[in-house]
């Protein structure tokens, strides 16, 4: 049986350029290149066309770069992230190609990033940079929960001392038992918590 | 349906004015017809929004265009399921849907709470009838789903591509769950407030619905992970985008209620403080709906910008400006019953635990905030991103983690150098032990090493409390393990449900840790072509491009790329990733001819996912090259992402132990389980 489909479909094959479309006749006749892989049913389905990958896309520098450059389309996504996620949109690639061509002049990182800053302002930039006002950015959270951290050392160390001068019934030497005992019950106690 | 819905929201206008009056005059004047007209409000106000929901949902199945609202969110071809999670998929649905829940959450609340909470009803029906009458007001006057157009399309926009995956389906409802069923905790506390009744009760009477709204809020974030992971295509679950941030902020604020909440049950402390953190949960959840529909901070979640901002703003103020006034007032009543005699003990560990999710809370909100507070003070934009979130919430992150398992080891009131020593011993070891390994295996990221050794630290605490629990009750009542650590668990749900919590927090904080080693490769490939990216885990992986099949589905236009992968020359199997064109039809013909279809929006990408315990392997069709065969892919290797998916289940199995139902546990069986070195010096000094 599989012997006589395979016949089959051999006798088939001479008929197919009749019922196919012939995209690389036309694609010559059109005086383009002939690409070498088949022609999609309905290009316009799958979006923009894309670009070639060439080594810039996956260079690390690159890469990093591009993390710290926020895509102007509006997305809030960095430049990376947009072009290989948001495919309708037509600015990260843009600036994606800026990059390389300032990568292609020997910029470094920081001049890159400076180039973009000149161009679109500071808010091109995933994060804001560590200078005057920005500084309150990074440092006003830790700040914050280092003060109030060690507010709550003062202030409950001051309570325990007053409640200890106070006379307040210390909980373990009182109960009368041994140190060994306390510790062995307190263990217990932990176990048994239950 | 849709005129008796909109005569429902009119007529659940008045009731809520009116549940909202008599909640409060009649609990403040004690009149019990008044009392009992407010419950009975909050049970009319719940029936007449599910009436105008039933409205929408109506209008919603039946394709009735001639609502904006359904012509906005939904086609003729859009699944059933999706016409169905419309109703909350849109801003005006969305705020209707917030309304339907809250009303039946603060119906639930007066039908099941105990008696003994009689004199705190009257005002939680007073505040969920306010709450719910202000979402009502916005539904009304600012984003009515039922309002019309004035003529009727053909078709309507259909919802939006990247909302037609089941993920968004239980995404939403869950996290608005979570941020609705705040505000019963947060009546009660309101409740507590003006009826001077300040003792432990309230914070019994909230228990559960505390719990069960973290939960909501856990399960809501999560899967809002997981469709961001599987829908938007870049590769990663969470961006630090400031809906993202917003829907954080009372998870962490609840989180630190639900431990300083401990505290003053067992101590009678932090009373202030808790009243502060459940208002600021609540706070928060209107917050991140007023940050979500204001339009003022960018976001790719927000809905569309819309006058609603400004309701939401001056309810927040009001908000703000009576519930601070109230705890101010009642200041002097909210005075600690005792005070910490240790800071070596669970209480400093939980302030400490509190001080850093509340840390936490703060630096987000600061860095979500932040643009606008630049452009205020500078007059200059910029923009807050992952980089700055990760450089500043990582090291504290990472401070909460190891206070994950400092806490529980550390006995109350005061702990001895011999109880640390024996608490610390096992769990300090495994960490240092792992961190070596980490080490000598050749990790050489700084914050991934100390994240899973300390995630070794808090797994041995958690082990070490279970073992010495089912230790103890082998020892004591001679039970078999298995049946041992049943009882264990099934007598303290509460203390062993949140240890399995912790031990979803700790799988969550390995999965991010991995997330330090993914490997990116894009690639333009013809049918044919090979290319390998290498795993962190070692392995090479081999992508084979196959080729481009194109088909039609319901409502899409399919562009499918499949992919061979092989593992270090070993087939995996075939992957495929999609490019959907979707589209709406000119006339209502079912199914539509190609010569009537419109698309509807640009090109969606479905990624290809392969998930082990190891990685991901993630596939994403970029499009093709010239309209051929040749595709442009990206491939991504994603470490331990599968973790933080079964974090999400083990943190929804600590949670349901936490809630399961319990029975009451007689003071003999209690009496029976009071043995061993405590039992014994008792009896011994009797004799």
């Amino acid at each position: 049986m599989r012997r006589r489909e395979a016949l089959k479909r051999v006798a088939v094959l001479p008929l197919l350029p009749l019922v196919l479309p012939l995209p690389q006749e036309v694609e010559a006749q059109e005086g383009q290149a002939q690409p070498s892989a088949p022609n999609l049913y309905d290009p316009s389905r799958v979006g923009r066309a894309r670009p070639r990958v060439t080594d810039y896309e996956n260079d690390p520098f690159i890469i990093d770069v591009e993390g710290r450059i926020r895509c102007t389309c509006g997305c809030n996504l960095d430049v990376y992230t947009c072009r290989t996620t948001d495919f309708t949109c037509g600015v990260s690639p843009e600036m994606h190609r800026q990059v390389v061509q300032l990568v292609e002049q020997g910029r470094t990182a920081d001049e890159i990033l400076e180039a973009f800053v000149a161009e679109h302002g500071e808010a091109v930039l995933m994060a804001p940079p560590k200078e005057g006002f920005n500084l309150a950015a990074y440092f006003v959270p830790s700040i914050a929960i280092g003060a109030v951290g060690l507010w709550l050392l003062w202030a409950l160390g001051r309570r325990r001392v007053r409640v200890e001068l106070a006379g307040a019934p210390e909980g373990p030497e009182s109960s009368g038992l041994a140190d060994e005992d306390r510790e062995k019950l307190e263990a217990e106690l932990q176990d048994l918590e239950l | 349906m849709t005129i008796l819905g909109q005569l429902a929201l009119w007529l659940a206008l008045l009731i809520g004015a009116w549940g909202t009056f008599v909640g409060f005059y009649g609990g403040l004047k004690r009149r019990p017809e008044l009392v009992a007209s407010a419950r009975r409000s909050t049970y009319a106000l719940c029936g007449v929004l599910i009436v105008a929901s039933a409205g929408l949902l109506v209008a919603l199945l039946n394709h009735d265009f001639n609502v904006s609202y359904v012509a906005s969110y939904t086609s003729r071809n859009l699944p059933t399921v999706y016409i169905l999670s419309a109703f909350y998929g849109g801003q005006a649905g969305s705020l209707l849907f917030w309304a339907v829940v809250l009303s039946i959450f603060g119906a639930l609340a007066q039908l099941l709470s105990s008696r003994k909470y009689d004199h705190l009803l009257p005002y939680v029906a007073g505040v969920t009838s306010a709450v719910t009458l202000f979402f009502v007001v916005v539904t009304l006057f600012s984003a009515n789903p039922f309002a019309r157009l004035p003529f009727t399309p053909a078709d309507g926009n259909g919802l939006n591509p990247q909302l037609q995956n089941p993920g968004m389906v239980i995404h939403p409802p869950l996290l608005y769950l979570g941020y609705i069923s705040i505000t019963i905790p947060f009546a009660f506390a309101m409740a507590a407030l003006i009826s001077k009744r300040l003792d432990v009760g309230w914070l019994h009477a909230i228990r559960k619905w505390t719990i069960v709204s973290w939960l909501f809020l856990s399960i809501g974030i999560t899967l809002g992970m997981w469709w961001a992971y599987v829908e938007l295509g870049w590769g990663g679950y969470w961006a630090w985008d400031p809906v993202e941030n917003a829907s954080f902020l009372p998870w962490l604020t609840m989180t630190a209620f639900l431990h300083s909440v401990m505290i003053q049950e067992k101590r009678g402390m932090l009373k202030k403080w808790n009243m502060i953190l459940i208002s600021l949960s609540f706070f928060l959840s209107i917050f991140g709906t007023f940050i979500t529909r204001s339009g003022i901070i960018s976001s790719v979640h927000s809905f569309t910008q819309s006058s609603i901002g400004t309701y939401f703003l001056a309810f927040l103020i009001f908000l703000i400006v009576i519930v601070g006034g109230l705890i101010l007032v009642r200041l002097p009543t909210l005075e600690s019953e005792s005070h910490l005699e240790s800071m070596v003990s669970r209480e400093a560990s939980f302030l400490f635990n509190n001080l850093l999710l509340v840390g936490i809370a703060f630096s987000v909100f600061w860095g979500t905030m932040f643009p606008m507070i630049s452009e205020l003070v500078r007059g200059t934009q910029v923009t807050v991103g992952p980089p700055f979130f990760n450089q500043v919430n990582i090291p504290i992150g990472l401070g909460l983690l190891a206070l994950t398992g400092i806490g529980p080891l550390i006995a109350w009131r005061k702990a001895s150098i011999v109880n640390l020593r024996r608490q610390f011993a096992v769990p300090v070891t495994a960490a240092l032990i792992t961190a070596i390994l980490l080490v000598a295996l050749g990790v050489g990221h700084f914050y991934a090493t100390l994240t899973v050794a300390l995630a070794a630290f808090v797994t041995a605490t958690v082990l070490q409390e279970f073992w010495r629990g089912v230790g103890a009750r082998h020892r004591l009542h001679g039970e078999g393990y298995v049946h041992a650590f049943a009882r264990l668990v099934g007598r303290n749900r509460r203390r062993y449900g949140g240890y399995i919590v912790h031990m979803a927090i700790v799988t969550y904080f390995v999965a991010f840790a991995g997330s330090a080693f993914r490997a990116d490769l894009e690639a333009s490939m013809k049918p044919g072509d090979t290319v390998q990216l290498a795993s962190p885990w070692g392995y090479t992986y081999s992508f084979t491009h196959i080729g481009v099949s194109q088909y039609d589905e319901l409502n899409r236009l399919v562009s499918a790329a499949s992919v061979e992968v092989a593992r270090d020359g070993e087939r995996v199997g075939i992957m495929k990733s999609e490019k959907r064109q979707h589209f709406t039809c000119e006339q209502p013909i079912s199914p539509c001819p190609r010569a009537l279809r419109r698309p509807s929006f640009e090109p969606s990408t479905e990624a290809g996912i392969r998930s082990d315990l190891r990685e991901d392997i993630y596939i994403v069709y970029a499009g093709s090259v010239e309209g051929t065969e040749e595709a442009v892919y990206k491939f991504t290797l994603n470490p331990m992402v599968w973790w933080l998916w079964f974090g999400g289940f083990v943190l929804v199995v600590g949670g349901v132990v936490t809630l399961w139902p319990g029975t009451v546990v007689r003071a003999t069986r209690q009496a029976d389980t009071q043995g061993g070195y405590a039992a014994q010096l008792v009896e011994a000094d009797h004799a």
